[in-house]
């Protein structure tokens, strides 16, 4: 595997104020990379920096495999989601792609994107409304255009910050879904976001920033750590109550809900807790383990994270 | 980019509504002189071409550029130059362009180049419009000059087209001067608002006499030298110090706003 985009020591100081620690960033050939944080974590920063927006204090960024020169020259094979979309109001869906289109970059990579206008609106699903002025636009429209614009350039790297900003759940899974797709297609993804559970699921890889630095990085599971709870379904509560008062380790967590406990256990393991009850001569219909939250294990690597910006 | 510049600019009403305004000045003058003739020649405060519209159609078009340029230019110059680069970063669309990626300089250059065609447009609406409605309300003459030899009609109309040329060309002064503003902020109607008041104080500076020491050094010097085509012969020497000046500020405020946008962190 190569890397489609390499930052090391990724630097940005404001004065005496450092918004991103030095920092290092991969993003893998047809990875989905989920960038994730709490507002104000240095996500945007970063992202901009490596967009060629900002310029960082110190650090370099390599592209495909070369370094990002002062024309970001780079950039043509990328396509990005900058915060929420913006559009030239005035003008129709279709228009502002063209005029996005038409600006900068060579002649044969406009005509190419020109071509692609079409092709980007069918698989944002706009093809049918985009003769309205963009002011005319519901949220989820534009942040549709706004991955249409994305796309235009037929890029190897997506870059979306905050891709699901304001969209509602419909809205949301339809872009988890478009992203995922994109990958499955070959597109190497970064995607930032503060809203862990909604990358999770799409991601290969996840980073997590606060305060600034990156203060872990691997797959979901990785992060999420060890499962310790599980769902029991048994056939008697109220003596599997009593069976389970007398076993050491393990805990009833919350109130039953009809014939399910939820058990948080401790140096027991399922097996044990399964044995005891049957042997107590309850029925065991089901037994669930429940993957701790990956939130959960967010909320412990940024809970010192509380730096107002 | 250019040709993508003056697309959009085409397609925004607010072009068209300036056009317009423009376009209205030497009708509306024309049209009050048609219904109210001016019984005292020239007062000493009026626009110098302004009382000769009731003989010749030829004026209608001078004097609109005469009227036109202290005031609906100056402020469409101010639009042009501070909305440029500031009105994409309010939009959000800065960031888009530049990670296409459009390079820097090349934006700032488009930009200008959009605008100051975008004001040569004015100025050509301005010298038609003006033309047609002296056409069509008064009768073309002999166009007297302002040393009381005459110019013939051929001769008196390339003189107009060269007025609006040089008139376009000294706002390029301006311009630049806008463009460095619009480059540095984010606030595209603060940036545009400094580039108009600008124009127009300097405009103001221009005309106190008490103030000649500082005349040459203003961005707008030499504006009114387009006045000096219609003297026998010919009074080249304010147009060369508006040129001269213009291309000065042009220089050196599109060498700080290319500079300075190329080192600036795109926040918006």
């Amino acid at each position: 595997m190569s890397s489609v985009l390499a930052a090391r020591g990724l630097t940005k100081r404001y004065g005496s104020f450092t918004a991103v620690h030095p920092l290092d960033l991969a993003v893998e050939q047809g990875e989905i990379y989920g960038f994730i944080g709490p507002n104000g974590a240095g996500k945007t920063t970063t992202i901009r920096m490596v967009l060629g927006l900002i310029s960082p204090t110190a650090g370099s960024i390599e592209m495909f495999g070369e370094p990002l020169g002062p024309d970001r020259g780079a950039l043509r094979r990328v396509g990005a989601l900058v915060e929420e979309p913006a559009f030239w109001p005035y003008l129709s869906g279709r228009r502002n792609l063209e005029y996005f289109a038409r600006a900068g970059g060579r002649t044969d990579d406009t005509r190419s994107r020109l071509r692609r206008i079409e092709e980007v609106l069918g698989t944002v699903g706009l093809a049918g409304v985009a003769d309205r002025k963009v002011k005319a636009f519901s949220q989820g429209m534009r942040q549709r255009l706004g991955i249409a614009q994305a796309l235009l350039g037929a890029p190897e790297l997506l870059v979306l910050d905050e891709p699901t900003n304001g969209l509602d759940p419909t809205g949301m899974r339809e872009v988890r879904s478009l992203v995922r797709g994109l990958a499955d297609g070959g597109l190497s993804v970064l995607v930032s976001s503060h809203l862990l559970g909604e990358v999770e699921s799409i991601c290969d890889r996840v980073g997590v920033m606060a305060g600034g630095r990156l203060v872990a990085q691997g797959t979901p599971l990785a992060l999420r750590g060890p499962s310790d709870r599980i769902v029991l379904d048994v056939g008697d509560v109220q003596r599997a109550i009593q069976l389970l008062a007398g076993l050491r380790g393990v805990e009833i967590v919350g109130d039953p809900a009809g014939t399910r406990l939820t058990l948080a256990i401790d140096g027991l393991s399922a097996a044990d807790v399964n044995a005891a009850i049957v042997l107590g001569g309850v029925d065991v219909h089901a037994m669930i383990p429940v993957a701790a939250s990956l939130d959960d294990a967010f909320h412990d690597l940024v809970k010192d994270d509380d730096v107002p910006r | 980019m250019f040709r993508v510049e003056i697309a959009k600019a085409l397609r925004r009403r607010r072009t068209w509504m300036l056009a317009l305004a423009i376009a209205s000045v030497p009708v509306i003058m024309v049209v009050a002189f048609k219904l109210s003739p001016p019984s005292v020649p020239a007062s000493a405060d009026a626009p110098p071409f302004l009382a000769e519209i009731g003989r010749n159609g030829l004026f209608a078009a001078l004097a609109g550029l005469a009227i036109v340029q202290p005031v609906l230019l100056s402020v469409a110059a101010g639009l042009v130059s501070g909305d440029a680069i500031a009105g994409e970063a309010q939009a959000g669309t800065l960031r888009y362009l530049l990670v296409r990626p459009v390079g820097r300089s090349r934006l700032v250059v488009a930009k200008y180049a959009s605008g100051m065609a975008m004001l040569g447009a004015l100025v050509v609406i301005t010298i038609v419009v003006g033309l047609m409605a002296g056409a069509i309300v008064f009768e073309f003459g002999p166009l007297p000059t302002l040393s009381g030899t005459t110019l013939d009609m051929t001769d008196a109309i390339s003189r107009i087209i060269a007025a609006g040329l040089y008139m376009t060309v000294v706002l390029s002064g301006v311009v630049s001067i806008g463009m460095l503003i619009s480059a540095r902020t984010d606030n595209a109607a603060g940036a545009t608002v400094a580039a108009v008041v600008i124009t127009i104080v300097s405009q103001i500076l221009d005309q106190i006499g008490s103030l000649r020491a500082l005349h040459p050094f203003l961005p707008t010097h030499g504006w009114r030298g387009f006045t000096g085509l219609f003297r026998f012969p010919i009074d080249w020497a304010p147009m060369q110090d508006g040129v001269r000046v213009s291309l000065a500020y042009t220089c050196v405020f599109m060498a700080l706003a290319v500079l300075s946008f190329r080192r600036r962190d795109v926040m918006s």
